[in-house]
Parts: C-alpha cells; sequence; structure tokens
C-alpha cells in the first residue's frame, strides 16, 4: 500500500513553445511534484492561471490534439508517475 | 487630433491591423498578431484603445484576446467560457459584441457568454441554451456557431443573435428567455411543405439599421431579408438581385435605408461572386431595388469567397465600406461603394473586418 504521507514524486515537466509563448514568466522545463498527470495541470494553472484551460477541456480529459508522454507512453489525466519522470507535452500532428 | 482609420481584420492565421494616413488613401498593415491563431472575429473600443479577438485553436481550445496598446501586446482568457465539466468542449469564440460596458462572445458549439470585466472572465447566458429548440440547432457549414449579436439603441434588456443552423432568436429580458424570431424566412433546404419552420433557419448575418428601431436586415443561405418590427416578421428583399445566396450584410452607419451585401453564386456551385466578377450591391430603399458596385474591383476570373463577419462600414462622412475576401485580399471604398481599391493581398483567408476610428 502506498505511503499516503510521503512526498509526491518529482517529475520534470517539459512544456511545448507554444503554449509557453501564451502565458508571461512560463518556461518550458520546470520540476513538480506530482502522483499523476492530473496533478500536473493542476500546479501548471497554479503557477501560471489559464494553463489548464489550454492543455484540458471540459470533459474533462486532456485536449483531443495535446499529448503527453512519459516513459515512453502517452497518458491522460490519471496516468501515473513515477520518482524522477520525463514528461512531456506536445502539440499534435493536425491540420 | 487628426482621427485615424484602423481596420481590425480577423483572418484564419492570426489577427491583422490596418491603419490608414488619415485619408483612407494609404494603408500600414500589421500582423500576424494572437499567436497567429484562427481569430474569427475583432473589434475595438476608441476610448479605451482595447482591442478584442474572438478565437480558438485546435491545440488551445478558444479564448478571447484582448490588447489595451491597440495590438502592441496581448493577454488571453477563457475563464468562465465553458459549459461546465462534462459539458460539451467549447471549440471556438466566434464573434464578439458589445454594450454600455458589457463585452458578449457568441462561440461553437453555439451559446453565448457575458463579460463585465473588459474580457477577463466571463459567464454563461445559459437561457439561450435551455431554450426547448435547441436539441434541433443543426450545424451548418461552419459549424454550430453563434455568428451575430444585435443590440437594441434604446434598451439594454432587448438583443437578438443569430444561429447557423438554428435561426434568429431574440430576448427582451437581457438573455433569461429567448424566442425564435424567423417568421418569413425560409429554408430551402427542406420540404416544400417544412419551408417555414418556427426555427432551423441558416441565417448567415444578423444587423441592425441605426436610428430606426426594430429595423434589421439579415443575409441567409436562402434569401435576403429585412424587418421593421424587430424579427416578428420578415420581408423578401432579395427581388433584383444576382444571387439569394451569399454571407456579409452591413447598414450605413447612418442611413438604415442603405445596405450593402456581397452575393456569391449560390450554395452548391462554389460560393463565389457570379460570373467571376465582383461587385458589391447596394441599395438606398431598404432592399426595394440594388445596384450593383464594381469600379475598382476585379471583372475577370475574380472566383473569390466572402464571410460573414468580413465586411464592414466605418462613420466617416462620405461612408467608407471594406471587404476581405476567403483569399486574402482586403478592399476598401472611401465614397460609399462607388470605387474600390485593394489595400492588402495574399493574407489568409479573411474571416472578419471592422473598423476603429483611432487618435493619429
Amino acid at each position: 500500500m502506498a505511503d499516503e504521507s510521503a512526498p509526491a514524486p518529482e517529475v520534470v515537466v517539459i512544456l511545448p513553445e507554444a503554449l509557453t509563448r501564451l502565458f508571461a514568466d512560463s518556461a518550458t522545463r520546470i520540476t513538480v511534484r506530482a502522483s499523476a498527470v492530473g496533478d500536473i495541470i493542476a500546479e501548471l494553472e497554479r503557477r501560471w492561471p489559464g494553463m489548464g484551460d489550454r492543455l484540458c477541456d471540459s470533459t474533462p480529459q486532456i485536449r483531443r490534439h495535446i499529448n503527453v508522454f512519459a516513459g515512453g507512453r502517452r497518458l491522460g489525466l490519471d496516468g501515473v508517475l513515477e520518482q524522477g519522470a520525463v514528461v512531456t507535452i506536445m502539440t499534435g500532428v493536425i491540420g | 487630433m487628426a482621427k485615424k482609420t484602423l481596420l481590425l481584420i480577423g483572418t484564419k492565421k492570426g489577427a491583422f491591423l490596418a491603419e490608414d494616413d488619415g485619408a483612407r488613401s494609404a494603408w500600414r498593415l500589421r500582423g500576424p498578431l494572437c499567436e497567429a491563431w484562427p481569430i474569427n472575429h475583432v473589434v475595438g473600443d476608441r476610448e479605451s484603445c482595447t482591442i478584442w479577438c474572438a478565437g480558438g485553436n485546435e491545440w488551445f481550445g478558444a479564448a478571447v484576446w484582448k490588447s489595451d496598446d491597440l495590438g502592441r501586446t496581448w493577454s488571453h482568457s477563457s475563464e468562465g467560457i465553458t459549459y461546465g465539466e462534462g459539458g460539451t468542449p467549447i471549440k471556438s469564440a466566434w464573434s464578439l459584441g458589445r454594450r454600455n460596458g458589457a463585452l458578449y462572445a457568441g462561440v461553437e458549439p453555439a451559446g453565448l457568454f457575458r463579460s463585465d470585466d473588459g474580457g477577463a472572465s466571463w459567464r454563461h447566458i445559459a437561457g439561450l441554451r435551455e431554450h426547448p429548440s435547441r436539441e434541433h440547432w443543426q450545424p451548418g457549414g461552419g459549424g454550430l456557431i453563434l455568428h451575430s449579436m444585435v443590440f437594441d439603441e434604446a434598451d439594454d434588456r432587448r438583443l437578438w443573435v443569430g444561429i447557423s443552423t438554428a435561426g434568429v432568436f431574440h430576448s427582451a429580458d437581457g438573455g433569461a428567455s429567448w424566442e425564435p424570431r424567423n417568421s418569413g424566412t425560409r429554408c430551402d433546404y427542406l420540404p416544400e411543405e417544412m419551408r417555414y419552420p418556427e426555427f432551423g433557419q441558416c441565417v448567415h448575418c444578423l444587423v441592425a439599421a441605426p436610428g430606426v428601431a426594430g429595423r434589421l436586415y439579415q443575409q441567409n443561405h436562402c434569401g435576403m431579408y429585412r424587418s421593421d418590427d424587430g424579427g416578428l416578421n420578415w420581408h423578401s428583399i432579395e427581388n433584383g438581385l444576382p444571387s439569394s445566396f451569399g454571407f456579409p450584410v452591413v447598414v450605413h452607419p447612418r442611413d438604415p435605408d442603405t445596405v450593402y451585401l456581397l452575393p456569391l453564386n449560390g450554395d452548391v456551385l462554389g460560393r463565389y461572386v457570379p460570373e467571376g466578377k465582383c461587385a458589391v450591391w447596394r441599395s438606398r430603399d431598404r432592399g426595394a431595388s440594388w445596384q450593383a458596385l464594381r469600379r475598382g474591383l476585379p471583372q475577370d476570373n475574380a472566383f473569390i469567397g466572402v464571410l460573414r463577419q468580413a465586411m464592414a462600414t466605418d462613420a466617416l462622412e462620405p461612408a467608407g465600406v471594406y471587404f476581405g475576401t476567403t483569399s486574402g485580399s482586403l478592399f476598401a471604398s472611401a465614397d460609399e461603394g462607388e470605387s474600390w481599391a485593394v489595400i492588402a493581398e495574399h493574407l489568409p483567408t479573411i474571416t472578419s473586418v471592422e473598423t476603429l476610428a483611432v487618435d493619429g
């Protein structure tokens, strides 16, 4: 059973420039504590209000043409993260 | 201080601004703005030098962009532009309207939002989507969009919206409740016995005439219409036009009887100007008769289209008229449509044109 008192894993998050250009003082590479992709979105929204809406829709899910990768897999909001994971958020190929 | 005219241009690849020399004879273009997002509509406020852009892209969804310095710096917001958790995602902001300090946004799928803080946050005007007809609304070629807003000059509570494809709806209580206002507008895409339904019309553009209470004009997928009673009854004014099909309609800034539109050849025939000869059509008698205005417009192999929000007038004397094409050309007339000049070419597909008078 997971130790709920333990701190969440520390992960690196890489953001696309097409996103960070929309938010003053944002960064393309940050480190956060997050157990799941949804925790990352919440932290991005806390740091840069409105960023969560750019990445997730109201269903609520990661937007259709936004991809979140970690460990060679594409993850949804409930994707579980491990200590040291590198989470890459990318714009999909459309158009 | 001298006044200049600023053209506010929405395109599929960002917003653009064109500023004149004070005489509407030379123009300087800036753009693409808003990170080259698809922008459906751009409006401005002369007093505060604020510009808003409605748009959305496939990656990041709908947003309204805002600049407080005539387009030099921008921010964006979609706070509150949602049908709630679990609700249908909003794809794009489509149209903007301003009334007594409030900012309104029409979106896809069709709905109406209001901001009372200059576009920083929004609230859904839920009454429209609570109308019992909503489950029957169908998307048109551009999607299920709320693209037109008209505000009563005298009564803040009265407004009209145009939805493709649902028709015209009117609220007399600030948006709490709505009723269809489509009587007399037809649906050629329905069987003959069903051609005049209560709702479901494909209104393409809805505008109000200045100074005459209840005078509305609409270019419809199936005809051109005028109402003199706030949309309770619509009258066909397409007699004399080369086609019943087109997208934009604009009214002269001071003369409620003068109206401009740009007919296209038909919905299934390519949607370009008839015979490849470009003309703006003007009526000086509220649609009783029409005159083609061609001087300076391409008359040979011009297979161009003009979208529903891509035509505008300014408030100068004589009035200027402007339109942008799907092929990225921007045309201007400084003499009420008598003669035209191209003032920009090779832009992305132009979705909207509006004007703003600014201090030079």
